[in-house]
């Protein structure tokens, strides 16, 4: 079951790829890199099982971490141009 | 991997080689994860995926976000980086296999390692030991690249330099904003 599984993840990881590549505007880039970390660690979560080290959950968790904090900073920079230092005119980099 | 390589080689927009760059990190982890490099793992996936990408994305927004193409010829390159390739590729031939126990590496640094390193040096974690003594000037050297990167890239990137040039993504008006808020 968990061959299945892992085997599923990676068509679905490769399906994301094709979208990061071929992806008309930004935000679909932007969500396909998203998608790709959460199957990335899917991936390392299943092997952890198949391998019997169940220990990678915790791995898996913190990629879960990064991959969230990432795609904010991300989505952030590519909104306003910076991460958010005081800016001269407005106040938009208290957000 | 592979594929993906690829396609950063001949994308000529660079916001999606950006993004692209940042899923090979990620599989890049993934494979240190699965050779049990679980804390090189790490630094791939925060440093690859998540800094090296703000900081490419920060340059992007200094310059423009198409590649010109170049039209010199290129072969030279090609064939400095294919020789190289091979070249590197023959010399894992000769490496012993992943995990062997007769490997050089496990016949008598490992074994001292794990049984000297708490009296030689008196730290519990033989990981710190090798980094921090056994390999210190190594890992000065290290955290001096570090340094000297971090140095350059403030110095380019910095406050003050980020306004509108011509052939810049034009920043977002605040006008537009009000109203989608």
């Amino acid at each position: 079951m968990f061959i299945a599984a892992s085997a599923a993840i990676i068509v679905a990881m490769a399906l994301t790829l094709i979208r990061a590549m071929l992806g008309p505007t930004i935000y679909d880039r932007i969500l396909a890199v998203n998608l790709f970390g959460t199957k990335a660690l899917l991936l390392i979560a299943v092997m952890g099982f198949l391998t019997d080290r169940p220990e990678f959950l915790d791995i898996a968790l913190v990629y879960a971490l990064i991959n969230f904090i990432a795609t904010i900073a991300v989505m952030k920079f590519f909104r306003f141009a910076h991460l958010g230092h005081p800016h001269e005119e407005d106040n938009l980099g208290d957000l | 991997m592979a594929a993906t390589a690829f396609a950063i080689i001949r994308l000529r927009n660079l916001f999606a080689v950006v993004m692209l760059s940042g899923i090979f990190s990620l599989l890049a982890a993934s494979l240190y994860v699965l050779l049990s490099a679980v804390d090189v793992a790490f630094t791939e996936a925060a440093v690859g995926a998540g800094i090296s990408t703000l900081l490419m994305l920060a340059t992007l927004a200094i310059t423009s976000e198409y590649e010109k193409k170049s039209e010199r010829s290129n072969w030279l390159p090609k064939v400095i980086v294919f020789v190289t390739g091979g070249v590197l590729i023959y010399g894992t031939l000769d490496m012993p296999l992943y995990g062997a126990a007769d490997a050089p590496a496990n016949l008598h640094l490992i074994p001292r390692f794990i049984l000297e390193s708490g009296t030689e040096i008196g730290i519990p974690n033989i990981v710190t030991s090798v980094l921090a003594s056994y390999r210190g000037y190594d890992t000065l050297g290290e955290t001096v690249v570090i340094f000297t990167a971090a140095i350059g890239v403030l110095v380019l990137l910095g406050r003050g330099h980020n306004r509108w040039r011509p052939g810049m993504r034009k920043p977002v008006v605040p006008e537009d904003r009000e109203e989608e808020v």
